[in-house]
Formats: structure tokens, sequence, C-alpha cells
């Protein structure tokens, strides 16, 4: 008999060295999630998956499942937590959805639009953030980043190549490029990268490609997020796909 | 024996900066204009030509604020609105025009007026009639309270549709995916 804890009261399998989103997501439970990738050690930071654990707030990505846990995700309480994360996600960035390019395919919207948001609410801080167009097959708009660090993690476990890092703290805190100018273009990075596709919002494009796919057949069109997150969740073989 | 008529509700709809498209997809919900004219009676708005906005049930703004004379409707509107509603995008975030908010509105009148060779030889417009330019352009929640939202750009007929007839039932406005998009 493989253990077991219960989220939102109802008994979830696990293995040794899942965290609580993972086993939740592998029996087909949706917690909403934002920086946490299956195929990447997890780095806590967006608070989207937080949960409730033994009482406690805590961020289901990082915290290790364990027996008899007792988990509450899908709460009033914490729908409203999350909402008001990405309404700060929003408001702190530039987001113009109607002129980006992921547009249909982007996870904070998709969250923002599963997760009943529909104003940022708090006053727009319009951040001057640069453009970096250098790179002959793709660019980034550092206004769109949401500072999930999956970007970091890919080039440097996949690609193993080091091309982004974190730099500053608080509001200043920001994605650079490493390369002698600080360019897209003098780094290492290529448009077949890990990097180049593991961004969930539109910050890391490909150049050349824009709005190919036509509205009504974008990933989030047809499916909310809490549908394809779980379509999308790595299983062990014999566990039911969805 | 037939029930009285309710009495009917008012409304007032505005374009600040923006584009009417968010108008365009109110009028998208096609036949169930005709519902809601039994219900409803239109004080200013495009559709009516009235000019001034004045005591109505359920106010509609589309377009963030640009300039003094948007800050200035939108002031009439929330004085005059039970009910006032963010329509679209622009009205929301500030949308497309907010994307010059971290450009200086002195250098971006330059390069439009005096630098871009077409219009150079008129100089940077001083008609006193004129309303100013903001330095930024704002969503509506910035400036007054806005009490519910609709999302989109523009926003669905079937969006639009589902705020209204929720507000002609009595009921609290309700959206939920699909309905919600930013797009
Ligand atoms: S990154 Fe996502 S939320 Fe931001 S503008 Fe693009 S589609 Fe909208
Ligand atoms: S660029 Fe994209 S992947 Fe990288 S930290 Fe920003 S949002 Fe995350
Ligand atoms: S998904 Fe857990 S903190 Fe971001």
């Amino acid at each position: 008999m493989s253990q077991t804890f219960l989220l939102d009261g109802v008994a979830v399998p696990f293995q040794a060295g899942q965290s609580v989103l993972q086993a939740a997501l592998a029996a087909d439970r949706y917690i909403p999630h934002l920086c946490y990738h299956p195929e990447f050690r997890p780095h806590g930071s967006c608070k989207l998956c937080t949960a409730t654990v033994q009482g406690r707030l805590v961020a289901s990505c990082t915290t290790p499942a364990a027996a008899d846990l007792v988990v509450h995700s899908d709460t009033e309480e914490l729908r409203a937590l999350r909402r008001t994360l990405v309404q700060m996600l929003f408001a702190e960035g530039n987001h113009f959805c109607p002129s980006c390019e992921k547009s249909g395919s982007c996870q904070l919207q998709a969250l923002g639009s599963d997760l009943g948001v529909t104003t940022a609410g708090f006053r727009h801080y319009f951040p001057d953030r640069p453009v970096d167009a250098s790179h002959p097959d793709a660019w980034i708009d550092f206004n769109r980043c949401v500072l999930c660090e999956l970007c970091v993690r890919a080039s440097a476990a996949v690609d193993g190549k080091d091309v982004f890092a974190f730099s500053g703290r608080g509001l200043s805190k920001r994605l650079i490029v490493n390369s002698p100018s600080g360019k897209l273009a003098d780094s290492l990075f290529a448009v077949s990268d890990k990097a180049m596709h593991v961004c969930p919002v539109g910050a890391i494009l490909p150049k050349r490609v824009g709005f190919a796919v036509p509205i009504g057949e974008r990933r989030y069109d047809q499916h909310p997020i809490s549908e394809q997150a779980l379509a999308d969740a790595p299983r062990a073989a014999g566990e039911p796909d969805v | 024996m037939s029930e009285p008529n309710p009495p009917r509700v008012r409304l007032a709809t505005t374009s600040l900066a923006g584009c009417f498209g968010c108008h365009m997809s109110f009028l998208d919900i096609d036949e169930k204009l005709f519902p809601l004219l039994e219900r409803v009676e239109f004080d200013r708005s495009p559709l009516t030509d009235i000019k001034n906005c004045g005591p109505c049930d359920v106010g509609l703004i589309e377009g963030g604020v640009c300039n003094a004379e948007n800050v200035h409707v939108l002031r009439e509107f929330r004085a005059n609105c039970k009910v006032l509603i963010a329509l679209g995008a622009c009205a929301i975030t500030g949308g497309l025009p907010a994307q010059r908010n971290h450009l200086d509105l002195g250098l971006c009148l330059q390069e439009v007026y005096l630098t871009e060779p077409s219009l150079a030889r008129g100089g940077i417009p001083n008609d006193p009639e004129l309303p100013l330019p903001l330095d930024k352009v704002y969503p509506l929640h910035e400036i007054v309270h806005i009490d519910y939202f609709i999302p989109g750009c523009p926003p669905s007929a079937e969006a639009i549709w589902k705020v209204l007839s929720d507000l002609l039932a009595g009921h609290t406005p309700y959206l939920a995916e699909p309905l919600i998009r930013y797009d």
C-alpha cells in the first residue's frame, strides 16, 4: 500500500521524494502554480501554489509529501490570496496582452482567467525596463518577466550555458544576461536552448513566428490552465493518463 | 394579469482613451439588444449623443484616462452612476495607449509634431480648445472607484451581456473563465 496525504479531504498517494504539488498533479488534482516546472528543481518564489499544510501556509512545490499530512488548497481564502498574487504580477510589469505574441498561451494570463481576476486592482507600476532585440533569432522584453527563474534553471541545468541570472533585491530585482555587453546577442544563447522554451510568459520569444497560431487554437483558448496542467503532468507508467 | 413593467434602468456609456471597439462589441450582443432596450433607457452615450451624464443606474466606460477632459468625464460619470463599470483592457489597464507611459510626454509630442516630417510644419498643437494630455495614461480605477471590470480587447459580447444581464436580474455580476480574456 502506498502512503497518502489528505488534499482537501481526499487521499493523495505519493512516492518518496515527491513534493505535495508533484504528488497532487500526478494524482490528477490541480494546485495552481507558476514558477514550478516538472523538469526542474522547484524555486518556490511565486507562491501561487500556496496551501495550508498542518494549518500553516507553505509553498506546496517545495514541501515534501509525507504520510498523513492534512493539506488544504481549494479554499476561498487561498483562491483570494492567489488572485492577489496574480494581480500584483500584472500591476508590477507592463502586460499589454492585446499586443503580446504570447497571448493565449501565457500562463500568467491563464492563471488570471482561471482564478477570476478581472483587474490588476493596484496602481500600475508601469516600469521602464529594456527590450533586448540584439539576438538574430530571439528577443527579450524584460517588462513582462515575472522572475520565475525557469530560464535561469534551464540554461544552467539543461543547456549548460548559464546565460541567465538574477541580480538585485526587491523592486530592483531583475533578470540579467551573462555576456560581456549584457546583450543576448553576445551570449551563448541559441533558439534551440531549453531556456528559449520554458518562459511561462511572453518575456523570451522567438523572432519571426509571432501570432502564427490563430485565436481559438492557442494553448489556453480551449482548456483552462487547471485542465491543461493536469494533462501536462508527468505520471509514472501505470498511472492514469488524463 | 400582466405584471406591471419594472422601471427602466438608466444606462450611460462613453469612450475615453479608447477606440470604440468595446462599444462595437457591446452592439455585438445583436438580438439581445431587443430585450435590453425593453429594460434600459440610454442617458449620455455615443448612441444618443446626449452631451452630459445625468443620474443613472449603470455607467459603462471604455478607454483609459489620457487627458484632462477624460478626468472630467470620468468624474461626471462617477458622480451620476450608481454602478460604474470599466469596460475593456484600456479602461482596466490603460491598454495600448499606456505603452507611451515610459516615454517623456514632451519628447513624444516633439517626435510626432516636430521631428516626423509629415506633421512638422504644424508645430505642437496649442489650441485652448484641446484638452491637455496627462503625463501618463491611467486605468480608471486609479482615478475613481470602479465597481466592476469586464476585461478583454475588446471584451466579447457574451461577457458584456453576462454582466449586464446579471445586473438587470439584480445579481452581483460574475465573470469566470472562459469569459475572462485579456486580449
Ligand atoms: S506576458 Fe502574458 S500577461 Fe504579459 S502581456 Fe504577454 S500575454 Fe499578457
Ligand atoms: S524571462 Fe521568463 S523564464 Fe526567465 S525569469 Fe523571466 S518569466 Fe521566468
Ligand atoms: S509554484 Fe510553488 S512557489 Fe511558484
